[in-house]
């Protein structure tokens, strides 16, 4: 943090100590431990340092935020990228180099914080310094004559000036003349140890916010609930005091999720420009209550905060056996591959037909083929829905105790039948329609293809301390910059027929105006004692 | 009719572009007469002194006064390219009010638009901070520098009118990317003038070792604590817009994503950005590093900022993917 302009930095002050060779000791070396990392020069070069550390994290792919990237650099760099992890650069933010330059950082803040807040308190309850003798060596200083006048009015007007002018004002007069001596914008001090306090603050939040919080994700189609517990997320990420018990119960029910595409805009047909979901809430306790979620507009519920950040298709498939017993009935979330929203999902049938059977499905909200015959969606809206699916027997590999994820399909024990490379195609379901699966196993229908969300449900319960003390460091930032710190004297000496007043001022820190504000006291000073210039 | 308008603003742009060319090699020109010139500046005293009369308050002497308000001679030249530039600047807004109305929003939602109003706000800083202080010498690189992403942006950024994705449409879209903006301008400026204070520094330094120079153009300019002091307080002015830039964008990628940070890229350049700069404001305080060092960091941060609005946009990945660009 910047320093008073009158500071000494103790850590260049010192080596008289050293050059006399004495010894330390452990805590003379404690103490010069500590100088050195309170030092003005080492905190730029952490503040230098940190910007630099945060460079990698741009470049290579981050666990935190994008873990498929990561994912797919060990598989294009598999020799690099071991390496690049011993060096955690795939987790810089919470790098133990990354962590220890910020938190080398704010030692030396607080380090650098406290001494000066200490000084500045003193400042505070303090007078105005003694006025300098020669006031025509400052920067700022102005003379001028006032015959008939005495020192005594002349610097009693000069003291009613400066307390006007919101001045701490204080007197030091001599034999040989009269002073009074003034400082004004404290604020400028208290601003910047306010801005550097709330820095500290915003660490502090940060690092408990995602302790108490936590992060889940839940895909819901049309006409399902979801409650707010453990077991109903498809991914929860508890932080290091999160209890389960913290969860508030209540549900949510996607009632209609709504797309909007343009239509008229030739250079941007199909591009998504609304989601809407119309959901129905409920708190334990109370009534159920009609809500909106959408992109920039979360919804509040229950202590947490829940996003909508994606959505897609999910067909209603339902698969009989050879006698028509229906053996799986379900909304099937797909996941969208490209812009038109071409999704790929998969149906998993461990038991009820004559052999395992698993399906990987494509579907095409607005189906044509390509040259080749290949089907693509060439609109992301419901206009001419098309599922495909390729169908496998084998093994599912869901008894071996792996946790499988519901999204992919494991085809290395299973047989495909349907699609490229086997001798029949695959199956092709508008909705409505029911295929047959091969050799007699049973049936394949689409019944409906309705949308599902994925919703994201946050709770930080630090979020809103993080977001005071940004804004407290704003408001120091704002007070240590702009307000100016002044020192001002005026002093009157008794010359044959008048006073000679000699006007001077020194500015703490930048001060653009300070001649203006020294011009300006002087002229509010000649005013006041009825002067007028000739 | 929107595409009429969208070609109204494109014809405008184009036509500010022209302007801007001819303030731009005016200014140069102005630059270059000042190699032949000795520094008419110094003419203008150092102190003041005022006669006193009788009975009254006069002000008889001032010690070094602020070289702010020292009168300096705007030349003809300089004068022109000021002109053009306010014209071009009036041709460069038509433009970009133009494109918002055939947008039906805020022009700033893709680089193209972003470099529109981002160069408009440079060059609108440029020319207000001009009536307070005389800083026409920056006048080449700053309409150099819009000129350049001027012309990066129409000829490769350009995409038509297309409307806000779902994630854009929030009021935090006019906020969070106009102060960025501003704070730009202002970074672009300090940027401009702390190059020149390097300049300055070195011609200095020849004029006491009375060695020849090729700089002998910058004679006529202030000196370089004088040029030190003006990059400073536009850029502490930048810093507080970044700053605000930041906390905007963290509020708003809390109600848009579900988190306020999340070291998106964008979002750690930002921070680089700001860590940068608050680096800079602190070497102005710190023995050794005022003067030449300060002004480096000044100018790497700038570079920074450069970077993210062109490298960081086009070719990181992260969830700003706002280029419009395919």
């Amino acid at each position: 943090m910047s320093r008073p302009s009158d500071h000494i930095d103790p850590g260049q002050a010192a080596p008289a100590e050293e050059v006399r060779g004495v010894r330390l000791g452990v805590v003379g070396w404690l103490r010069w431990a500590w100088r050195q990392i309170t030092s003005m020069r080492t905190a730029l070069i952490l503040l230098l340092l940190l910007a630099i550390a945060a460079i990698p994290g741009s470049i290579v792919p981050q666990r935190s935020s994008d873990p498929n990237g990561v994912t797919q650099y060990f598989a294009d760099n598999a020799d690099l990228a071991p390496w690049l992890d011993r060096f955690q650069l795939f987790d810089v933010y919470t790098s133990a180099w990354f962590s220890a330059i910020y938190l080398l950082l704010f030692i030396s803040l607080v380090g650098c914080v406290i001494p000066r807040a200490k000084h500045h308190w003193d400042a505070l309850r303090g007078a105005p310094p003694a006025t300098p003798q020669n006031l025509n060596r400052l920067p700022a200083h102005l003379s001028a004559s006032m015959p008939g006048t005495s020192p005594a009015e002349v610097i009693a007007a000069a003291e009613r000036i400066l307390r006007r002018d919101r001045y701490r004002v204080r007197r030091y007069d001599t034999s040989e003349r009269l002073t009074v001596s003034a400082e004004r914008g404290y604020l400028r001090e208290t601003g910047n140890l306010v801005f550097h306090v709330a820095l500290v603050g915003v660490l502090i939040a940060v690092g408990f916010g995602g302790g108490f919080g936590f992060t889940g994700q839940r895909v819901v189609v049309e006409g399902q609930a979801f409650t707010n517990s453990l077991i109903s997320y498809d991914t929860f990420s508890p932080g290091r005091f999160f209890s389960a018990t913290d969860l508030t119960p209540f549900s949510i029910t996607l009632d209609k999720f709504t797309t909007l595409y343009e239509e008229r805009n030739v250079n941007a047909v199909g591009q998504p420009i609304d989601y809407t979901a119309d959901v129905t809430t409920e708190v334990r306790g109370s009534d159920p209550i009609k809500q909106v979620i959408k992109v920039n507009d979360p919804l509040r519920i229950g202590g947490a905060d829940v996003y909508l950040l994606g959505n897609g298709y999910a067909p209603a498939v339902t698969v009989r056996d050879p006698a028509g017993n229906v053996v799986y009935q379900e909304m099937v979330p797909f996941l969208p591959q490209d812009r038109n929203l071409t999704s790929v999902g998969v149906v998993k049938l461990p038991d009820g037909l004559s052999k395992q059977v698993g399906l990987i499905g494509f579907f095409y909200p607005t189906v044509s083929a390509g040259h080749s015959g290949a089907f693509f969606s060439m609109y992301p809206d419901l206009l001419d829905p098309l599922v495909t699916f390729n169908v496998y027997v084998g093994d599912l590999g869901l008894n071996d105790g792996v946790p499988r994820s519901v999204y992919a399909l494991d085809t290395s024990k299973l047989t495909k039948l349907t699609g490229t490379k086997t001798d029949l195609p695959s199956l092709e379901l508008r909705p409505g329609e029911t295929a047959q699966l091969p050799n007699g196993m049973g049936s394949v229908s689409l019944d409906s293809v309705k949308r599902f969300a994925s919703l994201d449900v946050h709770r930080d319960p630090t979020q809103g301390w993080v977001l005071a003390f940004a804004l407290a460091a704003v408001a120091g930032l704002l007070t240590s910059l702009f307000i100016p710190r002044r020192r001002v004297w005026i002093s009157a000496r008794a010359t044959s027929g008048g006073t000679v007043v000699e006007y001077a001022a020194l500015a703490r820190g930048d001060d653009p105006t300070l001649s203006e504000a020294l011009t300006r006291i002087a002229t509010a000073h000649g005013s006041d004692l009825g002067l007028v210039r000739e | 009719m929107n595409d009429t308008l969208s070609q109204f603003s494109v014809l405008s742009l184009y036509s500010a572009m022209a302007i801007y060319a001819i303030a731009f090699i005016l200014f140069t020109f102005d630059l270059a007469r000042g190699a032949g010139r000795e520094a008419n500046a110094a003419a203008a005293s150092d102190s003041i002194v005022q006669a006193t009369g009788d009975g009254s308050i006069a002000t008889l002497t001032r010690v070094k006064p602020d070289a702010a308000t020292q009168p300096r001679g705007r030349g003809r030249l300089a004068r022109i390219a000021m002109a053009m530039t306010w014209l071009g600047f009036l041709f460069q807004l038509a433009a970009t009010v133009l494109r918002g109305v055939a947008a039906s929003r805020v022009p700033w939602a893709n680089m193209y638009e972003f470099a529109m109003t981002g160069t408009l706000i440079i060059t609108l800083v440029f020319l207000i901070v001009n009536l307070k202080w005389d800083l026409a010498f920056v006048g080449a690189f700053s309409t150099g520098l819009v000129l350049l992403l001027l012309g990066l942006a129409a000829t490769r950024y350009y995409v038509e009118v297309v409307p806000l994705p779902p994630a854009l449409q929030s009021y935090w879209l006019v906020i969070h990317v106009f102060v960025a903006t501003l704070g730009t301008g202002f970074f672009a400026l300090g940027f401009a003038l702390s190059l020149t204070q390097l300049l300055q520094t070195r011609r200095e330094y020849r004029a006491v070792e009375s060695k020849p120079t090729r700089l002998g153009w910058l004679k006529r300019l202030p000196d370089s604590a004088q040029l030190e002091n003006y990059a400073y307080r536009l850029i502490i002015i930048g810093f507080i817009f970044w700053t605000f830039t930041l906390i905007a964008g963290a509020v708003w990628a809390e109600k848009a994503w579900g988190r306020y940070w999340g070291w998106d890229t964008k979002e750690v350049w930002t921070f680089i950005i700001w860590t940068l700069y608050a680096g800079y404001i602190h070497a102005r305080s710190t023995r050794g590093w005022r003067g030449t060092r300060s002004a480096v960091l000044a100018m790497v941060g700038f570079g920074a900022v450069m970077f993210n609005f062109t490298i960081v946009n086009i070719y990181f990945k992260g969830l700003h993917v706002y280029s419009g660009l395919k």
